[in-house]
């Protein structure tokens, strides 16, 4: 079977399955929602919400409900070793780290499209004035958190305390996403737009996204085999 | 067991009780107005906010440097120290394990 | 590595850091923070070997996860162990020298952040071969491979993220008299750097040698 093939599949099994229950999806959406509003609350001034921490809070909400959404879905695939079948399949092993990949970013997006309009919303932050800065911040930074952690959680899928272990491991190394998510969204929100920085992340994160990736596909399979 | 432990959090509570009231005591005496005096400010060891020193020279210099260098030491001495006890626990289970082996260990 | 090169390389270390000392006090001051800038002849070659050990761990679980070596998992732990032991050095040394320069313990610098971050990828690498159960070094030398190539994108971000809340960092430019304490401390931790590898790695190799002789009485 063609790679592409196979990742179509892999893809298309995750999301019926995803479409089917629908779990994963709400629950992430309300973890992200609720995220906004607790760092909302904390981040206080004169008893009113600091409109400047939008960029941070909608890239910290992504982050945390991105872990959780990736500790489920491959909760999932733990539960009747499904992994392992696949991991038995006479198919290219990237490419079910790509199947995987693409299921995890697909609900991340639709995660983001919740999320992002209500963060505009609850902060005044004019989010969509600068729509493909903005969209190549949120497509780059996703991709490369996604990216790192479906590789951390496809690892962690057999291994003990993974519950713990996921976030410990996922937030120190997605640190340069985060930074640049955070800086350049700011970059689009300030009040002298500074539409070069913004640019100079999304090419760093461009930059994280190949690295990372082929990263990812060169050591899925000496990393998931016995 | 109980009733040593509950004994040792009421002396506890007691102490901290009675620690607490000199320190109320000290908070509401009143702030008395600052009559004027003769004698200097260096004299009554208080110095006007302007005058305080910069936060850089609270701590002198000599000690922040000793204080970084001896640290190098005592973590390199210390990593050292536990690779040593790592490895003696290691080299007295490897003669144990060797021994049974060679007393004719169990083989099925 | 033989236990003859060992004690060599030991006393070499040994006499490197008892002469370290003098050619530290001989080095002149830096014009604007004086006294405390001497600490800079061991806290910036630790911070490189730092680094330098960071991307050794990376190699070595290459190496482990597409070679199957034993032996560059036992390097890779070990070089592991020392990043977060050096990266401790920096972050307790660094804070002491800024209460000084700069009047404050902490205040986000580029390369201290930066080695805050790498400090935390490899000491989640120590915690994962701790509590991650069976299987956990390969998972751990994937972690290793992607922390090592995390370096230049971390220092990239922080350093960038830095600029945009302008504090200047004090970097000294390195004039004459303190390049030669400066290079003669570094090849001298390069030196310890190797010495407790190879301690390190000894370790290691002991504890598979028992693990192999547990085997063996299994039957």
């Amino acid at each position: 079977m063609t790679f592409a093939a196979t990742v179509w599949l892999i893809t298309r099994k995750d999301l019926l399955i995803e479409a089917r229950s629908r779990e994963i999806l709400y629950t992430t959406i309300f973890f992200a929602v609720a995220c906004v509003l607790v760092f909302a609350f904390g981040f206080v001034r004169e008893g009113r919400a600091v409109t400047d921490a939008a960029a941070g809070i909608l890239w910290i909400a992504i982050a945390f409900s991105g872990t959780l959404a990736l500790g489920r879905a491959f909760e999932r695939e733990r539960q009747n070793e499904t992994l392992r079948a696949l991991m038995l399949a006479p198919v290219d092993r990237p490419a079910l780290y790509v199947g995987k990949l693409l299921g995890v970013l697909i609900l991340l997006a639709l995660v983001e499209i919740v999320l992002v309009p209500l963060v505009a919303l609850m902060f005044q932050a004019p989010l969509f004035q600068h729509i493909w800065l903005m969209l190549g911040l949120l497509g780059g930074g996703t991709l490369g958190f996604a990216a790192v952690g479906t590789l951390f959680a496809a690892m962690l899928v057999r291994a003990r305390s993974r519950d713990v272990l996921l976030p410990l491991l996922l937030y120190p190394m997605t640190i340069p996403v985060l930074i640049a998510g955070v800086r350049g969204t700011a970059a689009l929100l300030q009040a002298d737009v500074d539409e070069p920085m913004a640019r100079a992340w999304v090419a760093m994160l461009a930059f994280f996204d190949v690295v990372f990736i082929t990263l990812a596909l060169w050591t899925f399979e000496p990393v998931m085999t016995e | 067991m109980k009733e040593i432990m509950e004994r040792g959090i009421g002396v506890a509570l007691l102490v901290c009780a009675l620690m607490a009231v000199p320190a109320r005591a000290q908070q509401s005496a009143p702030a008395q107005p600052q009559t004027p005096t003769t004698t200097t400010a260096a004299q009554e060891g208080f110095v006007p906010v302007d005058q305080l020193p910069k936060p850089q020279d609270t701590i002198p210099a000599p000690r922040l440097v000793a204080a970084a260098y001896g640290f190098v030491w005592v973590a390199v001495l210390v990593y050292v120290w536990s690779i040593r006890r790592r490895l003696t626990t290691v080299e007295r289970e490897l003669q144990a394990v060797s021994r049974r082996v060679d007393s004719g260990g169990r083989s099925s | 590595m033989t236990n003859r090169t060992f004690t060599i390389l030991a006393v070499l270390a040994a006499a490197m850091f008892l002469y370290a000392p003098f050619m530290i006090v001989a080095a002149p001051y830096e014009s604007t923070m004086g006294l405390v800038q001497k600490i800079f002849y061991f806290h910036a070659p630790i911070g490189m070997v730092m680094f330098l050990s960071s991307f050794v761990s990376g190699i070595a679980s290459a190496r482990y996860l597409f070679g199957k070596r034993a032996s560059a998992d036992r390097a890779a732990l070990a070089a592991a162990e020392l990043t977060v032991l050096f990266g401790l050095i920096v972050l307790v040394t660094g804070p002491l020298w800024a209460r000084k320069a700069w009047g404050v313990w902490w205040q986000w610098d580029a390369r201290l952040t930066s080695a805050l971050v790498m400090w935390l990828i490899f000491l989640a690498y120590l915690l994962l071969r701790k509590y991650g159960g069976p299987g956990s070094d390969r998972l751990a030398a994937g972690v290793a491979i992607f922390g090592a190539a995390n370096a230049p994108f971390v220092y990239w971000s922080v350093n960038v993220w830095r600029t945009v809340h302008p504090k200047t960092t004090v970097v000294p430019t390195l004039q004459s008299g303190m390049r030669e304490p400066f290079w003669f401390c570094f090849v001298a931790f390069v030196l310890l750097y190797v010495l407790l590898l190879a301690m390190r790695m000894g370790l290691e190799h002991r504890r598979a040698e028992l693990e192999t002789l547990y085997l063996e009485t299994q039957g």
